[in-house]
Parts: C-alpha cells; structure tokens; sequence
C-alpha cells in the first residue's frame, strides 16, 4: 500500500531528522532568545552586597565549626522533649491525614464521582495546597496559641492536599477494565472500590503515606519557628541564644531521623509492588 | 430469553456504534457475534449489562426490562449475567480465590466481603469450579502470577460462580495463542451446555467462531448484516461483513477431532 501524494523517492539518500518542537522556525528562535534575555535580565536584578557577606562569612564560619563538636549534653532535656514532641505531632497529623485524604481522594477522581462531589473535593484539596505550611501555622498558632496542637493541625491539613491530589491521580489512571469486571458481577459500590479500585492504588498508597511520613517530620522541625511546637522550638530558642553547638546537635538530629525515614520509605516502597 | 428491541446507542462524539438491533436469543443458545473492528461488538454486549447506557431501545433478561432498571435493580440483575473478557480483566493484584469469589459479591454483603469472609458454599463451589478448569492448586497465587489461558480460565470461574443464566464473552481468545484459543472456546462451550447457558460470544476469529457455536450473527457498523448458522457464512456473506477479500482460506473446514481438551 503507497500514499500518492507522497513520493518517497525525493526522501531516499538523504538524512532524517526529529521534527522540531515548535514548527514555525522564526517562532522557535524568539521563544529561545527571548528566555536568554530575560536570564541575563533576571541575573542583573539581583543585588549583592559583597561587605555584607564578608561579614557574614565569618558568623556561618563559626557556625559550620560548631558540627565539629556539637553539644547534645548540656541541653539535653529539651532537645529530647523536642525530638518527642516532633515525632508526636508527625505520626499524629500522617494518621489523621492520611485517614481523611483517602475519601477526598475517592471523590476527586473523576472516574469514580460525578461531577459537583469531585469540584468539591478539588476545591478542598486546592485550598490545602495554596495555603503553605508556614502560613497555617501562623493562622492556628494566632487561634489555638503556642504548642504543638497548632503543629499537628497544620500538618494535618497540608498531608490532605498531597495524599489526596496524588492518590486520585493514581486513581484516574488506574485499569478501567479490571474495576468493570467487578462492576459486572453486581458488587454494590463499596464492594466495587475494595475489590475493583483498592488493588490497583494500593501500592500508591502505601509509598506516598511513607513519604509524607518523612515530609511531616521535617516540616515539624520548621514548624517550631512559628512557634507550632516539636523540635523547632527548640532550635529556634538555640539560635537566639548563638548556641550554635547546640544547634548543630539538633540539626544531627533530624538530619539522622530524615535519612532513617528515607531509607525505610525506600526499602518499604521497593516491597510493595 | 434475551431480547433486543431497537436497540441504538450513539456515543457523544456522535459515532452510531448501534443503530436499531434486534436480537432473540432462545434459552441455552450459544451465539457467535462477528464483524470488523468498531462494528459495535463490545458496545452491544456491554449495552445488555449496562456497563455502557443504551441511547435508546430494550433489552429483556426473561420478563425483566433492563433498560428501565434503577440501579439496586440493575445490580441484582448483574448477577444472572456473567461477563468473560478479553485481556481477562482480573484483578491483578488480588489472589485467584478473591478474584473467583469476587463474582459472589452481588450476593453478600459489604463486610462480609470486605473481611474475604464468604459463606462456606461459595468457597466449595469456588474450588469446584477451579478444579473443573484444573487450576484448584494456584488458588492462593496472585493472578499476574499466571499465564493468559489460564487467567481466562479464572475470568471464566469467576462469570461461573455467578451462577448465571447468560455469557457476555468479549473476544475471549484475542491474546491468546491459537490453540489456547480453541481450548478456551471449547471450555466456554461445554460449560454454557452442561449448565443450560446462554451465551453471546464476541470474536475475531471466524474459523474458530464456525468451529463451536450454532449461530452467527455478522454485525457491521452497528447493524445486523448476517444471522443465521455457521455454514452460512459464504464469502459472498463474509464480504458484506468485512468488504472485499479472498474468503476461501478462512473458512475452510478445520479438523478438530485430534485436538485434545484442557491439559
């Protein structure tokens, strides 16, 4: 079978190449130089001030030397208190997310609900990813005051707005054939979603959980900044004071917690398959 | 027992994937649905079920209207209906138990089902019915553990277990290897006559659709152009069907005494 209208004669003997993103060639070349201007103009609005950094050279000097010999001794009590109270607000605020996140998953995937359920359901999850971490905390630390309820509140809400968005998209794209076969059989729909949709998002599930795990704890740690408790407080009240040995000894700290949480999250996400 | 009046369903985009089909089918019927991709096969037999919603037209099971069914209505129809796939469409990650016992679920309830808890005669006649397709021995591996016939066979305990009164087989054979493929369709067969079924069996394969069932029905873009026995299937038909080809290979006759069942 041959195309007429296409002679393939003129294409032998000469080389082939990957059609170009941007068809047009004049089109492609001011996308490409434009960006390059903008880059050079964006680089020349950034101000350095060269004594200022000379100065500061000096501080994170003192700084970076303090990892050196970090002082986990002498504040002991708080920085255990702390580390408990980040551990505390993680594990509570993944449970609790994670539980809610799951039916507001369920109701943004557009293949499972009909239509004003999954704008709701995006709506809420919309407003827990504009609104950032820090900036919640803020709001309930003004409303629940100081301590780690705030912290868990927060990270509460934010887990909603990632579990949920990632776990429908996994849902979205899951086999459509497999869920009908037990849509076939006269299963009602919670017996659809446990045996139809359930297996097929499960591995999904189980990574993301673990990995939120891990996004909960460090965002604890910042979250004491603002004063919403956990090991952040702790270290906030080290830097105001310049102890930066003791600093440095709580950076350890999560620095160690985080990779524990890494590796684990790794290990348990390459079992699951 | 299953009746088709007038039944039509044009799909968003505007494609007429049926236009007016009747059909009857007796009680105990094995029927061979053919015709070239996009005729409207799949969304015939998925108009019966209401997995896709007929724009038009009835469908009866018996005396019942499915067309007019509520929902609850629909589910509790669903389960005289056992559905076999192509692609097999088990769920993969679900044992071959779960995925047999999964054709109970419009029969129990949700957390008896939830805590795989089914009621004792189901699981017997789950292993039954495993043990007829010779597969009792894998029933606790994962179904993407197996090979392509035999998650067919699973996908055909799993319509079994139903228990039924009608097949909807969807291109049972297309991924399969061509003996396989008979095996497959020869299974189909002897089940639908041991217990009665009916059964509307969309294939590709017109050779093998001659081989097993009694009558053949030829759709092309979404109308009936054929219905009658397997040896009317003349080129002269097979042309109306498919348009212009040389027909006399297809449908020459296939020796099948030799070929011996499920090993």
């Amino acid at each position: 079978m041959s195309n007429s209208t296409f002679d393939v004669q003129k294409k032998i003997g000469k080389p082939w190449n990957k059609p170009p993103l941007v068809g047009r060639k004049w089109l492609r070349w001011a996308l490409f130089s434009a960006f390059i201007v903008y880059l050079i103009l964006a680089y020349m609005t950034i101000e350095v001030n060269w004594s200022r950094v000379y100065v500061g050279l000096e501080r994170g000097k003192k700084f970076i030397l303090a990892f050196t010999n970090p002082d986990f001794t002498s504040r002991s009590a708080d920085i255990w208190e702390g580390i408990f109270e980040s551990i505390v607000i993680t594990v509570a605020s993944s449970v609790v997310g994670i539980a809610i996140s799951i039916p507001i998953a369920l109701g943004a995937a557009r293949n499972l609900a009909p239509l004003p359920i999954y704008l709701v359901c995006r709506g809420i999850i919309a407003i827990s990813r504009a609104l950032q971490e820090i900036i919640v905390a803020i709001l309930l630390v003004a409303i629940f005051g100081f301590g780690p309820l705030a912290g868990f509140l927060t990270l509460s809400f934010a887990t909603i707005g990632f579990l949920a968005k990632l776990l429908a998209e996994d849902i979205e794209s899951m086999d459509r054939v497999q869920a009908e076969a037990i849509k076939a059989s006269g299963a009602r729909w919670t017996q659809w979603i446990n045996y139809g949709v359930q297996p097929q998002v499960m591995p999904r599930l189980i990574g993301l959980s673990v990995y939120r795990l891990d996004i909960n704890f460090r965002e604890s740690a910042i979250l004491g900044l603002v004063g919403a408790g956990g090991i952040g407080a702790t270290l906030n009240t080290a830097f105001d004071r310049y102890e930066y040995d003791t600093a440095a000894a709580i950076l350890l700290i999560i620095i160690a917690i985080v990779m524990a949480l890494e590796y684990s999250s790794s290990a348990v996400r390459s079992r699951v398959q | 027992m299953l009746r088709l009046e007038k039944l039509v369903k044009t799909y968003k985009t505007g494609d007429q994937a049926l236009q007016a089909v009747d059909i009857e089918i007796p009680e105990g019927q094995v029927l061979a649905l053919i015709g070239p991709s996009g005729a409207g096969k799949s969304t015939l037999i998925r108009c019966i079920n209401r997995l896709v919603e007929p724009t038009s037209g009835k469908v009866y099971l018996g005396n019942v209207e499915l067309t007019r069914l509520s929902s609850s209505g629909l589910r509790r129809e669903r389960r005289r209906m056992g559905m076999i796939f192509q692609e097999y469409a088990l769920v993969e990650r679900l044992t071959v138990m779960e995925n047999v016992l999964s054709g109970r679920l419009g029969y129990v309830g949700f957390w008896r089902s939830y805590l795989r808890k089914f009621p004792q005669s189901d699981v017997d006649e789950a292993f039954r019915l495993l043990d007829r397709v010779d597969l009792a021995h894998m029933a606790d591996k994962r179904a993407d553990e197996l090979s392509g016939g035999q998650r067919q066979r699973i996908g055909i305990c799993r319509a079994l277990i139903q228990n039924p009164a009608l097949l909807l087989v969807d291109e049972p054979t297309a991924s399969l290897d061509p003996k396989t493929s008979r095996q497959i369709m020869r299974l189909i067969c002897e089940l639908c006559k041991e217990r009665g079924l009916a059964a509307i069996i969309n294939i590709h394969d017109v050779a093998l659709a001659q081989m097993f069932v009694q009558r053949v029905i030829g759709l092309r873009l979404g109308a009936v152009e054929f219905d009658g026995p397997p040896a009317g299937l003349t080129p002269n038909v097979l042309t109306a069907i498919y348009g212009e080809e040389d027909w006399e290979a297809t449908i020459e006759h296939v020796d099948d005494e030799n070929d011996v069942a499920l090993q």
